[in-house]
């Protein structure tokens, strides 16, 4: 049986599971249909024209894991930002573990998207949000949307902040040969609200793991949300991230994709702005090696005069790995005054990496700015013998230079700690020493 | 201290350098006149190693070792210094962060410990006093939207700080004016020692007036065409390099 038709025999295991008299079950009753209809994108749809989902097909994942065992703090603390102090919401092969896990309801939610699906003082703001902004249509958001169950739940009301950070962290552990997670999130701020989320996948051991996730990001007038994501993880796991983000006048939201390591990882990252002065940000570092594969496929929807976005993305690549950006960017009509920036560096540091990268620009307005640059190419010689004529060694030269092209995308990371552990993490694997902080 | 003997240099198969005999002992300062496209910039490449050139024929040695095989970061470890005509920008790296890169990677090939960071603080800030740099200054991407002045005085600054036998000045004087030539010149004389030799590269005397020379070479066609004192730069001045050209025909 191939995937597709696993997934939907599970679908009828999973109802038995969830309250099927639920409004919420509707949404996903519609969604399963959709999916059995379009089932995997192939490589003949331009959208997936370079990432191919046939490997991950042929594997026999479990899609219902086995009740896991604990783990000990100890044992995943290095997968936290453990630095500083931080709400935390933790699953272990897609179970929540509360044992791990620190959430909140002082004066903001903090917790499990089961908890807010299911309990009745949530209902109003999931009929309000719940997969509002995600697609109706595209086939993998629809899986998850199908099976939606489990997940982080964070309800930011007006005017205020958590007292701290939010990590999500997805961990893996093996203890089935090969694990399908469809983890679904839904982070709303509310007028002027503020929120800093973290958020992680990690496999524990070299079984395979194929992650289908989606979130929802909502932000009302005048809300500032930074999300961060860490994917640096085994070389068996792989992950589709489908991102979407709703945006009110005059907020900010700031993704950064931080891409280091997995088999497979394509980052669907979707924002609509449905308001004006909108600030929409998407920084991405991407530093891949052997055989891996990252596919950055994003999309602005400018639908309202004076709003910005800001993209930049930046890549480098060894190995056999091979990168693909597709930056689309949509300017309606009315959405004068538009400023859109774009900007996607790669550097290939062996002759078998590859690097696909498409700007797609639709424009319908007539006074707007809109750059877009994207450039692939070699370290700069003259820089390296600089360098070494200064008595750094050639490896150390080019390391330290990468290191700098990468490096200026993680100004925006407002929480420092994280900025030191994500320049450690890209300076370890450049085997650039930094005795330094830059 | 710097020995080099029947040098020849060429660039993907375009001889340059054809015969070069040049000797530079401790203490003593050297300065390479010569007009444009006559091989200066391409000799001082060549003795800090840069990889495009490909040296068809003769040596050069330092204290008695040769070069040849050696990459440009061991030959700044064994005290060569270049400092660029045309710095390059490194945005991303601070002033400082390649300093203490550059000291610690040097330390690093003679079996010493990384420098203390109070150390390396002091150091720096004694030698950018030494070139009048200012401390913000220090904290800016290399060269990254430096002034022609800015970037010339940084090289010194490094020259300071990574105290080389030999320091090998191109065209220091370009694109600067007469206040940052004057800085940048102090900065070079505070540095002469008896264990230090220079070599100045320059198309005018200008600088000559500033970093005095003990000795004078003229450099045409890739070969050394006339060597003398200090006055040869001033004749040079008066009669233009046709002069040499003349000569070297006749």
């Amino acid at each position: 049986m191939d995937l597709k038709d696993k997934l939907l025999s599970s679908f009828l295991a999973f109802e038995d599971k969830v309250n099927v008299n639920d409004p919420v079950h509707e949404i996903r009753s519609e969604a399963i249909k959709n999916f059995e209809s379009k089932g995997f994108p192939t490589k003949k749809e331009e959208a997936w024209k370079y990432t191919s989902l046939n490997g991950l097909q042929k594997v026999d994942f479990s899609v219902f894991p086995k009740e896991s065992g604990a783990l000990e703090y100890k044992d995943i603390k290095k997968y936290f930002l453990h630095e500083i102090d931080t709400y935390k919401i933790v699953f272990i092969d897609g179970v929540y573990s509360s044992y791990l896990s620190e959430t909140t309801h002082d004066g903001v939610d903090v917790c499990l998207m089961s908890s807010a699906l299911n309990k009745p003082e949530y209902k109003q703001i999931i009929e309000l949000y719940f997969n509002k902004v995600a697609s109706k249509d595209e086939s993998l958001t629809t899986l998850n949307t199908a099976f939606s169950k489990e997940g982080a739940y964070v309800y930011i009301p007006k005017s205020k902040a958590p007292r701290k950070p939010i990590q999500i962290l997805h961990l893996a552990t093996g203890n089935e040969a090969s694990l399908m997670l469809q983890p679904r999130n839904l982070i709303i701020a509310e007028q002027n609200a503020e929120v800093q989320i973290i958020e992680r996948h990690q496999s524990l051991t070299e079984n395979e793991v194929f992650t289908n996730s989606v979130t929802e990001i909502f932000a009302g007038k005048d809300a500032h949300v930074d999300y961060y994501k860490i994917q640096n993880d085994n070389a068996e796991a792989s992950l589709i991230d489908n991102t979407y983000i709703s945006q009110k006048d005059n907020s900010i939201v700031r993704v950064h994709t931080f891409s280091f390591g997995g088999k497979l990882i394509r980052n669907n990252l979707n924002y609509y702005q449905n308001g004006e002065h909108i600030d929409s940000t998407l920084k991405g570092v991407t530093i891949l090696g052997e055989k891996q594969h990252v596919d950055h496929y994003t999309l602005v929807h400018h639908a309202q005069p004076n709003c910005e976005s800001h993209q930049d993305y930046k890549g480098i690549f060894g190995g056999r790995s091979t990168g693909v950006f597709n930056g689309k960017i949509i300017v309606d009509k009315i959405a004068q005054k538009t400023n859109a920036f774009q900007q996607n560096n790669n550097i290939l540091i062996s002759d078998k990496a590859e690097v696909n990268t498409k700007p797609q620009l639709e424009i319908f307005a007539d006074d707007v700015r809109c750059s877009h640059g994207c450039t692939i190419g070699q370290l700069d010689e003259e820089a390296l013998f600089y360098l070494q004529s200064r008595g750094i060694p050639k490896k150390e030269a080019s390391g330290l230079l990468m290191y700098a092209f990468a490096n200026n995308v993680l100004e925006s990371v407002r929480i420092p700690e994280l900025k030191t552990r994500i320049n450690k993490i890209i300076a370890n694997k450049l085997g650039v020493r930094i005795g330094f902080d830059l | 201290m710097l020995r080099i003997k029947d040098l020849h240099a060429s660039v993907e198969d375009k001889k340059i350098l054809k015969g070069i005999n040049l000797e530079v002992n401790a203490g003593e300062v050297h300065a390479i006149m010569g007009p444009n496209g006559s091989g200066k910039s391409t000799l001082a490449e060549v003795i800090a190693g840069h990889e495009e050139y490909e040296v068809k024929k003769g040596s050069i040695e330092l204290d008695g070792e040769d070069l040849e095989d050696m990459a440009p970061e061991e030959r700044a470890h064994s005290g060569i210094f270049l400092s660029f005509q045309y710095p390059v920008e490194i945005p991303g790296v601070s002033v400082t962060n390649f300093m203490k890169t550059a000291i610690n990677e040097s330390r690093k090939a003679r079996g010493l410990e990384d420098m203390p960071a109070n150390e390396m603080l002091k150091l720096i800030r004694e030698k950018s006093e030494l070139l009048d740099i200012d401390r913000k200054f220090l904290s800016r991407s290399l060269n990254e939207g430096f002034s022609g002045g800015e970037k010339k005085r940084n090289e010194i600054f490094q020259m300071a700080m990574l105290e080389p036998k030999l320091a090998i000045l191109d065209e220091t004087d370009s694109g600067l004016d007469i206040d940052a030539l004057r800085i940048v010149a102090n900065g070079v004389n505070k540095l002469r020692s008896e264990d230090r030799a220079i070599v100045v590269i320059t198309h005018y005397q200008r600088l000559l007036d500033y970093i005095v020379p003990d000795y004078v070479h003229v450099l045409h066609d890739g070969k050394i065409v006339k060597s003398g004192g200090k006055e040869l730069a001033v004749e040079l001045e008066a009669k233009g390099y046709d002069w040499i050209k003349q000569e070297t025909v006749a």
